[in-house]
């Protein structure tokens, strides 16, 4: 076991924010989530922090771990600290803080919905077990007809907002998973999503710094997606103009 | 009249179920949760939308509850669901001894269940343990924990349910001759405490029902018996696959979005609230699911999660205790009147344990509202945050 010290970001209601420290004892095969609920069961019944399923499929986990969007279930405390090391565990950014570690994901949920991002998708959208974006070549099919159906990569976490610098400054920005979720989806069967991607804060507003892709903890890749949707925006304007 | 209200404490699968079904009944409905939706078991369970054919042998009146509940939540709740069905598989002898038994049980629960050779279940799941002597379709599914709960929550939210989170309560209100008329609840987003009262409390905490009870100076037999999952990096199968044999350890392996979920183990835990991981559970399932799927070794470990099962009973190991649900009124069990505690039962069954629970209360008010939960599709989980 491993002795070591989270410092947790803490704030109430509309009191100022501050840290409080705790000695934590741990595996240290644990994830960063399991030291939280354990400050939560055994040091501090009023921590307050967003969790469900624990292994990367809901999205709720996300925090700043020592600096970095995390999604905490996931994350071994000895991939981020050592023995006798500190963890420093904060809100993710660009939401309204609810309290402590809980942030209002609302704003995301509302563009996810705007931009119709699929809530469950055939499995030739995405790949099926290995670790590139792009849909495998071969997809297997039930034999019963049809395709597979699969939820998608993207878990609505909110860490690559959180780690974009566009969102810091610009609420009405669609942001990474939003513009991802059309790109997925693509303009040429969607031609009502055109204007949304093609629209000041839309594609064009992304400043390529790809902070985006390097949290997603789901390979959703939401910076190469981007790139990709300016393309097909580019490609719609061109049918346009030749008619 | 003016419509009752409702206090319902839990917001897993059950208390969402519970709101959204006494929301369309036309009650005033609170909602108490101490932590975010989903936070205990609801969001830690396998995720198999199960079709009845684990329990079809041993525990028939929950194959039955499930196989019916499957149905109703593939057409009501199509968005949190990967509805691509599941293999249960033999790749021992012993395994192939209990397929007829297992045919015969499906059967007699009304699960749809097909035999396919080996070669055309390795051509469907190419990861599957190419030593595999037999293998049977039945139609399971997985879900998405969280997005299930937050469909119900976001319904019931349409409907006018007000939800409380990161609120405990932490006393039940109690009248001269101890009913309940009324929850003592602590925000724990701003430090405030205050009262609730209302026409019924409904204690939907699942593993967690016997800390509420207690308030009440009321009982229900409940035994928390957690398991443990482990998801690999992996999505080595598009179905559910399961061991063609009784319940056992590590026999389950589900797809869920680019992962492999293996599950679950059974023991006996005192303190509900931190269940730590155990190493050695870990390594048992890759075992397990090796056997299985033998490229799970190939795999790496994402995460490891353990959920605690709220089955009904005081005795008995945890495997033997039939996974159906039960409905308490506490006017009946301990005298105590405005308090039903609803707990067992599955992820799968959640909606017919809030029909169930919710007919309870309109009885026990004197209302005569019919459910209408299974035919209405639930909202986008999306709008509980809109």
């Amino acid at each position: 076991m491993w002795k070591i010290t989270y410092r947790v970001h803490r704030q109430k209601g509309h009191e100022a924010p501050h840290y409080d420290t705790f000695q934590v004892e741990v595996d240290p095969e644990e994830y960063v989530l399991d030291g939280v609920e354990k400050i939560w069961a055994f040091e501090d019944r009023s921590l307050t922090f967003r969790h469900a399923c624990h292994h990367s499929t809901c999205g709720a986990c996300g925090m700043r771990v020592n600096g970095v969007e995390k999604l905490t279930c996931i994350t071994k405390i000895k991939d981020v600290t050592q023995d006798g090391g500190t963890l420093t565990v904060e809100p993710l950014r660009n939401f309204p803080i609810v309290s402590d570690l809980v942030v209002d994901l609302g704003p995301l949920y509302r563009k996810m919905e705007a931009v119709q991002a699929p809530k469950v998708h055939p499995l030739s959208m995405a790949p099926w077990e290995g670790e590139d974006i792009r849909p495998p070549k071969e997809v297997p099919a039930p034999p019963e007809g049809g395709e597979y159906i699969r939820l998608p990569d993207c878990l609505e976490c909110g860490i690559c907002i959180s780690a974009c610098p566009v969102a810091a400054s610009d609420p009405d920005y669609l942001g990474p998973a939003p513009l991802a979720a059309i790109q997925i989806q693509g303009l040429d069967g969607h031609p009502e999503l055109l204007a949304l991607a093609d629209s000041q804060e839309g594609v064009w507003r992304c400043h390529s710094a790809f902070e985006c892709s390097a949290v997603c903890p789901s390979n959703v890749d939401p910076g190469w997606r981007i790139m990709d949707l300016r393309k097909q925006v580019a490609t719609q304007r061109l049918k346009t103009i030749i008619g | 009249m003016s419509k009752p209200h409702a206090i319902v404490i839990g917001a897993g699968f059950t208390g969402t179920a519970i709101a959204h079904d006494l929301a369309l009944r036309g009650f005033d409905v609170t909602v108490v949760e101490r932590g975010p939706i989903a936070n205990g078991t609801s969001g830690r369970t396998h995720g198999l939308l199960h079709s009845g054919g684990r329990y079809a042998v041993k525990d028939q009146e929950s194959a039955i509850e499930c196989i019916e509940e499957n149905i109703i939540l593939r057409k009501i709740v199509p968005d949190v669901i990967e509805p691509n069905g599941g293999l249960f598989i033999a790749v021992t002898e012993d395994d192939l001894a209990y397929k007829e038994t297992f045919i015969q049980g499906c059967e007699a629960c009304g699960i749809p269940v097909d035999e396919i050779t080996p070669q055309e279940a390795l051509r469907l799941e190419p990861n599957l343990n190419p030593k595999l002597l037999a293998a049977l379709i039945v139609p399971d599914g997985t879900f998405d924990p969280l997005r299930l709960a937050l469909s119900f929550a976001a319904s019931a939210k349409k409907n006018g349910a007000v939800f409380h989170l990161f609120t405990d309560v932490v006393d039940m209100l109690l009248d001269g001759s101890g009913n309940v008329t009324g929850v003592k609840v602590w925000d724990r987003t701003n430090g405030e405490r205050y009262d609730i009262h209302s026409d019924i409390v409904v204690n939907a905490t699942g593993a967690w029902v016997g800390q509420i009870t207690k308030m009440a100076h009321a009982h229900v037999p409940i035994k928390p018996t957690p398991g443990i999952m482990v998801a690999y990096d992996r999505r080595l199968v598009n179905r559910a696959i399961n061991r063609l044999n009784r319940p056992s350890d590590g026999d389950i392996v589900l797809p869920q979005r680019r992962l492999a979920v293996v599950g679950t183990t059974s023991f006996s835990i005192d303190d509900v609230d931190y269940v730590p991981i155990d190493r050695q559970q870990v390594e048992l399932m890759l075992q397990r699911g090796a056997e299985l799927i033998p490229a799970i070794r190939q795999a790496r470990e994402r995460g490891v999660y353990m959920a605690t099962r709220p089955l009904i009973g005081a005795s008995g190991p945890g495997r033997s205790i039939s996974r159906t649900f039960k409905a308490y009124d506490h006017k009946d069990l301990d005298n105590v009147d405005g308090l039903v505690t609803i707990t067992g039962g599955k992820a799968t069954t959640c909606r017919a344990m809030a029909e169930k629970t919710v007919d309870i209360v309109c009885q026990k008010l004197g209302l005569n509202i019919p459910c209408t939960t299974a035919e209405v599709p639930l909202t986008s989980y999306r709008a509980f945050y809109a």
